[in-house]
């Protein structure tokens, strides 16, 4: 072989590592997106049926309920609420009032499964999305207050 | 008074880091640029590198201790000490609540970011001059952007008044031995890779890049690799027992923050290698240095920008994440044109065969840099996509997993060939007789470890005998050479302990992910569950105070196959400072496996019940032990005495034969 079908062919492995790379993590990604949405828009119908998205807000005041290993609690933006179900152990950050962050499905009652709740590690740190969350919807009420 | 000297120790410091960052590089300039200046006085900034990087870590060291003062001091009139310390917070937490916040962090990267510069001001003495003031140059000019970053939007030594009664206590998650090592070291590693980047642009500055300058960066990098290795195995291993939920990766964009630049800086590291012996790939190895300490910089503005959801992140205000992202820009920015600039004149490849140790060596550079890419991409995707307004996602971990996983796997196949093939030009069937045998090997001890477990797929035999080859293969390779006389050099003892430790952390990870059960469940005092051979049974519950919480202790008495073999103390601890309730996990450690127990709240019903995890953990034990084996190996290889020998024996190096050239007598070194 010369040494220019040499180069060629180290070009075109390094090139082959890079392209087969590309569509794997192209395709990973696409898959494993996982969207937010707050209580409104999941109450719009915003939000995927058959696929995980996490949904964030602030959780109600004494709706938290627990049955054996359960737990139930609402999230809420303060303009629409959501209902949460749980299993497992809750963090140790949860708590009526707060923020918070939760990843799972929707089932066929409307009612959010959670997989995954999330902990922060300030008590007073609101997650950004929660935030966010809480955010759009004062401002939607606030424009709405103004209209004649 | 003391925490204003220190305040104005730091001032005083940006002052000299200017001086430092200045000053030395314009002495480099020749006379054709800077004819107005005398040769007097050039030289005399050449000098000043090395006495202006020892002062300004002298006046960084003093505002740092003058803030640990404060701290030892219950000093509660410094805003910092306030919000991060207590007066019953036990002593040693004092000490490290320093790098417990923002402020305190950052004046630890700048301290550590002295006593580098001083490091290499001090080992430097075989280095041209130049070479000296450019490097300490680059680093000054780091030195001053941060110190100004800490100056104006995070200052530790903020003062309030009135002075606080209390302080409001350390984070109770952060009240661990972990806190006290993890961060030092993370920073030296991420603070270290500074100094490959400095190396790296003062080549480009001086337009000349040879084998001596490999040689004198690659014990650099590799110290910093090896810091930044040890400082994100101990991030694990406390996330690990700390968080209380067993994991010890979770993708959270700050781990991934710390793995980016370990990534390229492995490369890095391969790459000098091939720089230092072949004199190829010099170009590439400038661009990773860049891009090492870039990615280094850019866990720094993840972090501390207040954009990410995370359990590390700070939450912090806009204007420092503006500032960061302004100094990633100027720094990538610069460094990169610097690159587009000087490259050619730098860069002048030789020819590479197809198979020879280069060639896998740029295989593992390629690989690596995929695999940085990739995570890099699923880190910055959300970020990118909430800057543009489109929206708020995640990018969870089954993305990572996904696509980290094969990447890695060919990645660690060709360790072995790597370190087998000869230089220049080398053929397979050459070192075949070296492959077949770990090959063999391999199979035999994943099948083996398979059985014993009980269960068998396909991708758990992948995983062990991609680690056992690799391992047995280093076995191999150590007990053909001890067979031969003649020295060996640590760079030798460095290659096989650090792929061995990554063999044993690839088997751990197969091991835990494919082996570990996870039982969530309700216990009254006298239940059991179990898992595997082991049966967890709670005894009962007892009250315990700490020095600053108190705390519900379960005690769970754990049998194997009916013998009682422990007991464990998982804890719920509420800490007086703050109405948070923080789990102590409870772990029983052993060679090869953890079984690890957590407590939940208190559960309402007739009878007292609890809420538990009780998890089997096994091959966890490996993740740590392979960590350690690799750091290990890179400290020895950093020790390799023909970088302490310095200049002078360029021509005589011993250390880095390769392994097959030591083991097939008849055949000839490149």
């Amino acid at each position: 072989m010369t040494k220019r079908q040499k180069k060629f062919m180290l070009i075109a492995l390094g090139l082959a590592i890079v392209a087969s790379a590309t569509a794997l993590v192209l395709n990973a990604f696409q898959s494993n997106l996982v969207f937010f949405f707050t209580p409104t828009q999941v109450f719009a119908g915003e939000a995927p049926k058959a696929r995980a998205f996490r949904i964030g807000g602030m959780v109600k005041a004494d709706s938290l309920v627990q049955v054996g290993m359960t737990h139930e609690f609402v999230v809420t933006d303060n303009e629409r609420e959501v209902r949460v179900t749980f299993t497992g152990l809750l963090p140790d950050l949860f708590k009526e009032g707060k923020g918070v962050v939760a990843q799972g499905e929707l089932d066929s009652s409307g009612r959010f499964v959670a997989s995954q709740v999330l902990a922060k590690h300030d008590e007073n740190y609101m997650p950004p999305e929660a935030q966010h969350a809480m955010d759009a919807a004062a401002q939607r009420r606030a424009s709405q207050s103004v209209k004649p | 008074m003391l925490v204003e000297l220190g305040h104005f120790a730091l001032m005083l410091a940006l002052m000299v880091a200017l001086i430092q960052g200045v000053l030395p590089l314009l002495g480099t300039l020749g006379a054709a640029r800077l004819p107005w200046i005398p040769l007097s006085l050039r030289w005399g900034w050449l000098h000043m590198a090395r006495a202006s990087t020892f002062l300004q870590w002298a006046l960084v060291s003093f505002a740092f201790f003058a803030l640990e003062w404060a701290f030892l001091h219950n000093d509660f009139s410094v805003a910092y000490v306030v919000q991060h310390s207590n007066s019953l917070l036990p002593r040693p937490y004092q000490f490290a609540a320093l790098w417990g916040g923002h402020e305190g962090s950052l004046l630890l990267w700048v301290f550590l970011l002295g006593f580098w510069s001083s490091a290499v001001a001090f080992f430097s003495r075989s280095l041209p001059l130049s070479m000296v003031a450019r490097v300490l140059g680059v680093m000054g000019l780091i030195s001053f952007g941060f110190l100004c970053f800490i100056l104006t939007t995070s200052d530790p030594f903020v003062r309030v008044f009135p002075p606080a009664m209390e302080g409001r206590d350390l984070n109770p998650l952060l009240q661990d031995p972990g806190l006290v090592i993890h961060p030092p070291m993370l920073y030296m590693g991420y603070v270290g890779m500074s100094v490959a980047f400095a190396f790296a642009i003062a080549a480009l500055l001086a337009g000349r890049l040879d084998a001596a300058w490999a040689r004198w960066s690659r014990p650099w990098t590799v110290i910093a690799w090896t810091f930044l290795s040890l400082g994100i195995g101990l991030g694990s291993w406390w996330a690990y027992y700390e968080l209380g939920w067993g994991g010890w990766w979770f993708w959270d964009p700050v781990e991934n923050a710390s793995l980016m630049p370990w990534l390229v800086g492995t490369a890095l590291i391969h790459s000098l290698m091939v720089t230092e012996k072949r004199g190829t790939f010099k170009a590439w190895t400038v661009l990773l240095a860049i891009a090492a300490f870039s990615l280094s910089l850019l866990g720094t503005f993840l972090v501390r920008s207040g954009v990410l959801t995370s359990v590390h992140a700070f939450a912090s205000d806009p204007a420092r994440g503006i500032f960061i992202l302004v100094f990633l820009a100027l720094v990538v920015g610069s460094s990169l044109t610097l690159f587009a600039w000087r490259a050619p004149q730098v860069g002048e490849g030789g020819f590479v065969n197809l198979v020879s140790r280069e060639t896998f060596l740029l295989t593992n550079s390629i690989l690596m840099c995929v695999a940085t890419l990739a995570v890099l991409l699923g880190t910055l995707y959300p970020l990118v996509i909430d800057a543009l307004g489109q929206g708020k996602l995640s990018v969870g971990p089954p993305y990572f997993n996904l696509v980290f996983a094969p990447i890695m796997v060919p990645l660690i196949f060709i360790m072995v060939p790597g370190s087998l093939l000869r230089w220049r030009e080398a053929k397979i069937a050459d070192i075949l007789p070296y492959l077949w045998v770990p090959g063999l090997g391999a199979a035999v001890v994943s099948a083996g470890l398979c059985f014993w477990m009980g269960s068998w797929s396909w991708g758990v035999l992948g995983g062990f005998w991609l680690g056992a080859w690799v391992a047995l293969a280093g076995v191999q390779q150590m007990v053909l050479r001890l067979k031969r006389p003649g020295r060996i050099g640590g760079s030798f003892w460095g290659m096989q302990l650090a792929h061995l430790g990554l063999a044993i952390v690839v088997m751990g990870v197969t091991g835990v992910k494919s082996f570990e059960v996870e039982r969530d469940v309700r216990m009254g005092i006298g239940d059991e569950v179990q898992i595997q051979a082991y049966t967890f049974r709670l005894l009962g519950m007892q009250d315990v105070k700490g020095p600053n919480y108190e705390a519900v202790r379960a005690r769970v008495q754990v049998l194997k196959n009916g013998q009682e073999v422990k007991t464990m103390l998982p804890e719920k601890r509420r800490y007086y400072s703050s109405a948070m309730p923080m789990t102590e996990a409870a772990i029983d450690s052993g060679v090869l496996q953890d079984l690890y127990v957590s407590l939940g709240d208190a559960l309402q019903g007739d009878t007292p019940q609890w809420s538990m995890r009780v998890y089997y953990k096994p091959f966890v034990p490996w993740l740590w032990a392979g960590v350690l084996v690799m750091v290990l190996g890179g400290f020895l290889a950093a020790l390799d005495r023909r970088y302490r020998m310095g200049y002078a024996t360029e021509s005589q190096g011993e250390g880095g034969e390769t392994a097959a050239a030591s083991l097939t007598p008849h055949a000839t070194r490149a």
